[in-house]
């Protein structure tokens, strides 16, 4: 591996993703999955780097789900895209921001077919007054959640209280990057460091003092690909897909993986279970499996927040062996404990991999 | 185990690195035109049993060189040796010999 | 008085022709930006289809068209458009006035790290043709280990027939020059598996067709219709390269040693430039217009600018030479004329 050769690059995509005075856009699923990640967003933007950054309980999907199911036509997709814009008009925001990697997918390849096909645009704002009599401005930079946490990479080095280094060798931790699909495969320069060698995730690695692992299957999709999952009789296709991915990274013996997008981490992490019960095989070191995160998490254990408020004891590859690894304290007696301290119950512990 | 009702799907991908080439240097050797086939598929066109069969010189050499030997060897079993496909190709393969060769060195592989 | 032709670019074209001037008496004068003559072919190691060393063509060029003006290291800075012809100023100071001009600006190779996913200039076993070239001219290549040459890879048309890469036109000397170097490894590392992944193979030239069945039976080189999608590396370093192949239509893949990605020619932005000064027309493939691509290939619609060469699109080095002598034998008319 030549890495200036990726340097290059990543010097070729450059983006230019705004200071602050963002407006905020949640994902549909990752509150399920992943409860505490776009919380601990919102704290690193408000309470660590003091960013305006605001959201409005009004918005909805982006319907980017449904669209990539095949079940609504695109102009209703840009018709509820459009409403998300005015939204954002009337909060007096011009800097849109999306927690999906989808929605993000789905809003630049709105903006983009609006600017080849004026008409179109023309015709959404027409249905948009129609149906709720709102009208908007285009955003004026579009960014994904990630590209906002890359750009403050450093700022967050500056205040980590624990790095990606292995407590007994220090060395660096072996991370796996995982960049969401719609990230930038569709529009290779809407993308930190494009759709080959992105750099979004990689870049905060390396900022945190990580090693990024460049694994052959590492552009695979991670296996959700919404039809594939979504319809129980393909859904052979979405675990095989990841199983290929898991043992393409698996000689490197990854410590974490990172990933960007809401259903990369659920699909990483929950199959890692199903697999060792399929299989009988598992890929983290003793019997575990590897650990699965969020950048938002990531970024939430590097400034110190306890595990248990990142939410980690809800994923299901345990976490335990890479917090260890850095030396993060936690409190097993704490893990089942909800925010206001309530038993939240222990889940049914898997057969194969071990889970704690 | 659970029952998830889906287990992971077969991949039908080629992986060039697990072939075994050893039979097929060993037809090379007693047939060097085993390797020029240029994939023009006039043998097949001609065929009087590819529509029925799906038996494919082009085929059949293409198989035996991606380590599909079984069903290659199936297939090859529907060719009535007419040699029509012989007086097609533009290379003068002489094919028919060729499927001759093919069945006798793959059979015994087929049984294992 | 002798006549002054200047023939801007000192690659093969701008070499015979000035040879085939100099015969018919005239004065050539060979502006050649780089510094020394031969362009691209000099830096070649040998030529299809007969594996002639490039080094004798380049040789034997370089006495014909020795009693020629030559400028190395000489750029054209500006071309003046006068009643009767042209002013040529040059990098050098020397301004040129003369009737004729002849365009032999050549091509440029493809970028091959342009193709992102091949990873050229990224992992450490990824070649060009360009490079093997070199290497097969005895230079050192830290990235060709001849230690470990147990399965190498050809991609045909990198950068050719892309339309995304801007390059909808196909190459023409690729399929063949695979071939060859396929062959030439093949001979030095005979235990080697060798793929080469092509689209279609497109052997128009004399004994082409001939080179590819002696590669196919011979040497048992392996061809596989389709083309490589993507390289990574694995974790011995090795490259992994995945494709269709589409004569089966399944998708496969291999580990690879060495993978030799086969660049194409573009038009050259010199030539561009310099048809910006003088109005030149350009074509859809963004090389140089001719007069008439059927009757007239080596003539431009201006007075007195003649083209010889790959600046009009991608040729074929006994096609450059016989275009080359072509254009000569136009001016030399043209010149008899006035």
């Amino acid at each position: 591996m030549i890495y200036q050769g990726k340097q290059k690059i990543w010097s070729d995509y450059q983006k230019e993703i705004p200071d602050d005075k963002w407006y905020y856009v949640r994902s549909c699923i990752r509150q399920n999955f992943f409860p505490a990640s776009e919380k601990m967003f919102m704290e690193i933007c408000r309470n660590v780097l003091g960013k305006d950054i605001y959201e409005n309980e009004h918005h909805t999907t982006c319907g980017g789900i449904a669209y990539h199911c095949d079940t609504i036509p695109q102009e209703t997709v840009m018709t509820i895209v459009a409403r998300q814009f005015a939204l954002m008009t009337e909060a007096g925001y011009e800097n849109y921001v999306a927690s999906c990697i989808t929605s993000f997918g789905n809003y630049t390849e709105i903006l983009e077919t609006w600017n080849e096909f004026p008409e179109l645009e023309a015709k959404i704002r027409e249905l948009l007054w129609k149906a709720c009599r709102k009208e908007f401005k285009k955003p004026k930079h579009l960014a994904h959640s990630s590209d906002l946490i890359f750009k403050f990479r450093n700022e967050i080095a500056e205040k980590a209280k624990f790095l990606l280094v292995n407590k007994e060798t220090g060395e660096p931790l072996k991370v796996v990057e995982h960049i969401g699909c719609h990230y930038s495969k569709m529009f290779p320069s809407k993308g930190v460091g494009g759709a080959e060698y992105p750099y979004v995730l990689t870049g905060m690695v390396e900022s945190w003092g990580g090693n990024i692992i460049d694994y052959p299957e590492r552009r695979h999709c991670c296996g959700y690909g919404f039809r594939q999952y979504h319809v129980k009789a393909n859904r052979g296709y979405s675990i095989s897909n990841t199983h290929k991915k898991f043992e393409s990274m698996a000689p490197y013996k990854p410590d974490m993986i990172i990933t960007n997008c809401p259903g990369c981490p659920y699909f990483l992490d929950r199959w890692q279970y199903v697999i060792a019960e399929m299989e009988g095989k598992t890929y983290g070191q003793n019997g575990f499996g590897i650990p699965v995160f969020t950048y938002e998490e990531v970024a939430g254990l590097v400034l110190g927040y306890d595990p248990w408020d990142l939410g980690l004891q809800l994923h299901q590859t345990a976490v335990e062996p890479l917090l260890d690894k850095i030396g993060i304290e936690y409190d097993p007696e704490q893990k089942y404990k909800g925010l206001d301290r309530k038993d939240i119950m222990r889940p049914e512990l898997p057969k194969t991999m071990k889970c704690f | 185990m659970n029952g998830f009702g889906f287990k992971l799907s077969p991949s039908s991908a080629i992986n060039l690195d697990k072939i075994d080439r050893t039979l097929f240097d060993e037809l090379c050797r007693i047939e060097p035109d085993a390797l020029r086939c240029m994939a023009c598929g006039s043998c097949t066109a001609t065929c009087t049993a590819s529509g029925l069969s799906g038996m494919s010189v082009r085929k059949m050499l293409l198989n035996l060189q991606r380590g599909k030997v079984n069903e290659t060897v199936r297939m090859i079993s529907g060719c009535m040796l007419c040699g029509k496909c012989t007086m097609v190709c533009p290379r003068g393969i002489k094919t028919r010999r060729l499927i001759l060769t093919v069945s006798r060195l793959y059979k015994k592989e087929e049984q294992v | 008085m002798k006549e002054i032709i200047a023939i801007i670019g000192g690659g093969i074209a701008g070499m015979e022709a000035a040879a085939q001037l100099l015969k018919f008496g005239h004065a050539p004068i060979i502006i050649e930006k780089g510094e020394r003559l031969g362009g691209h072919v000099a830096r070649w190691n040998r030529l299809f289809p007969d594996l002639t060393p490039a080094g004798e063509l380049i040789e034997r060029l370089t006495e014909a068209c020795k009693e020629a003006s030559i400028f190395l290291n000489t750029e054209v800075s500006l071309v003046n458009r006068l009643r009767d012809g042209y002013n040529i100023v040059l990098s050098n100071g020397i301004t040129i006035s003369t009737k004729y001009i002849l365009m032999t600006t050549g091509f440029k190779m493809f970028e091959a790290s342009k193709k992102e996913e091949y990873g050229y200039g990224i992992y450490n076993n990824v070649v060009t043709n360009s490079d093997l070239e070199n290497w097969f001219n005895g230079n050192r290549d830290e990235r060709i280990d001849s230690s470990s040459m147990k399965t190498i890879g050809f991609v045909h048309c990198v950068g050719s027939r892309d339309e995304k890469a801007g390059n909808g036109q196909c190459s023409k000397v690729c399929c063949i020059t695979a071939i060859k170097q396929a062959i030439e490894l093949k001979e030095m590392y005979p235990d080697a598996q060798i793929y080469c992944f092509y689209m279609d193979l497109r052997l128009f030239g004399k004994k082409f067709e001939d080179f590819y069945t002696k590669a196919q039976r011979d040497h048992g080189i392996h061809f596989i219709r389709g083309r490589v999608s993507e390289v990574s590396e694995n974790i011995d370093g090795k490259l992994i390269v995945k494709a269709e192949d589409t004569l089966l239509g399944k998708p496969l893949k291999v580990t690879l040693d060495l993978l030799v990605l086969m660049s194409g020619m573009t038009c050259n932005p010199d030539s561009s430039r310099l048809a910006s000064m003088i109005s030149l027309p350009t074509d859809s493939d963004r090389f140089l217009k001719s007069e008439d691509n059927i009757t007239h290939i080596t003539s431009s619609p201006k007075k007195g600018v003649f083209y010889a060469g790959a600046c009009t699109g991608p040729k074929t080095v006994p096609e450059t030479l016989a275009e080359a002598r072509s254009a000569a034998l136009d001016i030399h008319f043209k010149i008899q004329e006035s």
